[in-house]
């Protein structure tokens, strides 16, 4: 943002404990970062792994190599560790990393807090996996877990799960309590809210959806917990419950939740893309107000995703109309990184490339979203694979590519080298091509009326199934690549400078590379 | 120094006050996902949407029937899981004429070799008109008990609302029973149900 008056002395009086203690008791947000980055990717590569069995099944049709139970769980483990496991945690390290850097903070504010946050999570999910391994097999009803398919229907370790999505739930509102205090207090002298990095505005926005959300989502598993364990009926017709009810209680949270996976990588798109366009962010404030709009707007538009369950008229064209307004705001954040690249001096270091292949493939997301907006034609669109297609193209290009983005653009910061640049680039065309291939298929699958979450299909489906598989495995494969890339930067390459990358602003590259233990103990003055 | 020192006192009754304000909302967005449940039973008693129709009716004005018109109404009866009872209506369907009281009874039958308790829980097709569909006695209201190889006609006194909306002509009233299990032990438990 702007220049920083005081370079302030590294004192490295103090570094980092030795051995497995460092890890286990650290407080510093370097290193709390760092353990949910590596977290995040482990989840990324074992949710991908469940992806390949789902794809491989699907590579013909027919049932060939795993049975319709075992499929059902894959999915469903699939999508809760992604979201979950995969995502959030991986955005929640970027933040732990970032925001201290980018406000000028020595750490985040509750430093103790910031490592019970994290190792709640391997405890989270080591329930999770292990009803992998339990009599009647894993969850699976689908990540969204339906009621009554999870209450009534569920396998009995289903209350496992539900005590796993509680922990993961404490876990990101102490992430999320963190970044709100870090960001409302520690900012540096002359950090106003209005000259925060775009990154530090969207994670702060994030942080009250999680907020708001995370308990109702512990509300609707802790219902389910009573439903299933001790006879209440909130799910249940027979007691006068309404399994529809739950559907309501879960996308109030549910649809919040995709905005949480999106809004940080939006915040990211914005800090790398004025970067390599050597430009400012075009429209900074109304990239802010967006955002606000896009969190506020996310609260009104849950039952889109359940108009076929017989909402009346008049619900349906409300909720239809909120959806479609959701496109404004989400336009203006495009045209704005449009607008930042328009006239710009581009180049197209890894970092960028992600980023531009964020704005075009998530604009298609988007579009089909709308197309799922419209209530009349999502009867047609409902539970087939137009549906799964379009969060995929908003997930695995938007969140996804966002965090490979991100990643890439501050490597050279957390190691203190340049990542092998040719390396990088074939991971990027190696997804990009992977990832459409994969994709792009399911939205004529979908229209043409496969349904999802189905282990066989008619014969019509096959070619299109069989290319969206070649395109999961190149796609899937390509990530070792990835996990090749970040090692090989750790462990040595060329020397990276305080800023590695020509364009860039903001406090955290006025600080070497790597970043040391600790920064900021005196705050920079920020003009 | 003396600044940098109230710099770090400072945040720190501030981050109290944050975790403070954040905690309760995470409290208060808890209780409100909780409250969600009885909201959601308010507004469709309200707004009728989820097809359950309301308790008892208790007409204040003698209602004159609305001989012009004629709606069908049509019966369906089918068991909750497990439910081994024999549960259907006498009638498939009646034509009624709006604000006129008619009587249909339920037939059902208990085949097994114990005593059992059943609960009927209605649903109205279109949900429009659930608002408009009245009843002033149903079994549903009450838990059934039938011993070991007894049977039974249920009543159900209804009346369809004059104010029914003139693109309806056709009402679809499904029930499902549901196992309540022994007499002893459903007794012990709530005996009517005001959302049947």
């Amino acid at each position: 943002m702007s220049a920083v008056a005081d370079t302030h002395a590294q004192d490295h009086h103090h570094g980092p404990a030795s051995g497995i203690s460092r890890w286990l008791l650290t407080t510093n947000h370097k290193d709390i970062g760092t353990m949910y980055l590596i977290f995040s990717f482990t989840m990324f590569l074992l949710g991908g792994t469940m992806a390949m069995v789902i794809r491989a099944e699907l590579f013909q049709p027919g049932l060939q190599i795993v049975q319709p139970e075992f499929f059902n769980q894959m999915t469903t483990m699939h999508g809760l560790i992604m979201v979950f496991g995969a995502v959030m945690p991986a955005f929640v390290g970027l933040a732990n990393w970032m925001i201290p850097l980018m406000i000028g903070a020595p750490d985040m504010a509750l430093p103790r807090m910031n490592n019970w946050s994290f190792w709640l999570l391997p405890c989270a999910f080591l329930i999770l996996v292990s009803t992998l391994f339990m009599q009647g097999g894993a969850p699976n009803f689908g990540w969204t877990f339906y009621a009554p398919l999870s209450t009534t229907y569920g396998p009995p370790s289903t209350t496992f799960f539900i005590f796993a999505i509680h922990i993961m739930g404490v876990s990101s509102i102490m992430g999320a309590i963190n970044v709100i205090a870090t960001v409302l207090n520690m900012r540096a002298p002359g950090m106003t809210l209005m000259k925060m990095p775009m990154f530090v505005w969207t994670w702060l926005i994030t942080a009250f959806l999680l907020i708001a959300v995370m308990p109702v989502l512990a509300g609707v598993v802790t219902m389910m917990l009573m439903d299933i364990n001790f006879g209440t009926s909130f799910f249940n017709a027979a007691g006068g419950g309404d399994p529809v009810l739950f559907q309501h209680v879960f996308w109030f949270f549910g649809h919040p939740e995709v905005y949480i996976m999106i809004l940080p990588a939006f915040g990211a798109i914005s800090q790398i893309i004025p970067t390599f366009s050597r430009k400012r962010l075009f429209g900074y404030s109304s990239m802010v107000y967006a955002t606000g709009a896009i969190a506020l707007l996310s609260f009104l538009v849950w039952a889109h995703h359940m108009f076929t369950v017989g909402v009346p008229v008049a619900g349906q064209l409300f909720f239809m109309y909120a959806t479609m307004l959701i496109a404004i705001p989400t336009g203006v954040k495009v045209f704005n990184w449009v607008a930042t690249m328009f006239r710009g001096s581009l180049t197209f270091e890894t970092p960028m490339l992600f980023a531009i292949a964020f704005v075009i493939l998530f604009t298609i997301g988007g579009f089909s979203g709308l197309m799922l907006a419209i209530a009349p034609a999502d009867f047609q669109y409902h539970d087939t694979y137009f549906v799964v297609a379009h969060f995929h193209y908003v997930l695995v290009p938007g969140a996804i590519f966002g965090i490979f983005a991100s990643a890439y653009f501050w490597l050279p910061k957390w190691t203190g080298h340049m990542y092998d640049e040719t390396l990088a680039k074939t991971h990027f065309w190696l997804s990009f091509i992977g990832m459409n291939l994969a994709f792009f298929p399911m939205h004529f699958l979908g229209l043409a009326g496969m349904p999802r979450r189905i282990p066989d299909y008619a014969l019509q489906f096959a070619d299109f199934n069989m290319v969206s598989s070649i395109g999961a495995f190149m796609f899937g494969t390509t990530q070792l690549l990835f996990l090749l890339i970040v090692v090989k930067c750790a462990r040595g390459g060329e020397k990276a400078p305080a800023k590695p990358w020509e364009g860039a602003e903001g406090l955290e590259w006025e600080i070497p590379s790597p970043a040391p233990y600790h920064t900021f103990t005196t705050p920079p003055e920020v003009k | 120094m003396a600044d940098q020192q109230a710099r770090e006192s400072a945040p720190r009754r501030s981050n109290a006050k944050v975790i403070g304000w954040c905690l309760s909302g995470v409290v208060g967005m808890f209780a409100f996902g909780f409250a969600l449940v009885p909201l959601y039973d308010v507004f469709c008693d309200i707004t009728g949407i989820n097809g359950k129709t309301g308790g008892r009716y208790e007409s204040t004005e003698r209602s004159v029937a609305d001989m012009n018109r004629t709606i069908k109404v049509q019966f369906l009866a089918q068991n909750g899981p497990g439910m081994p009872w024999i549960f259907r209506p006498v009638s498939r369907s009646v034509e009624v004429h709006p604000g006129e009281a008619t009587t249909v009874n339920f037939y059902a039958e208990n085949p097994t070799s114990r005593d059992m308790v059943g609960q009927a829980v209605p649903s109205l097709s279109p949900s429009e008109g659930t608002l408009y569909f009245h009843k002033t006695e149903c079994f549903c209201f009450n838990q059934q008990p039938l011993a070991a190889g007894e049977n039974t006609e249920m009543p159900l006194v209804f009346i369809v609302d004059q104010e029914i909306p003139s693109h309806i002509t056709k009402l679809t009233l499904s029930y499902t029973l549901y196992d309540q299990g022994e007499p002893q032990a459903a007794a012990a438990s709530t005996t009517t149900n005001d959302n049947g």
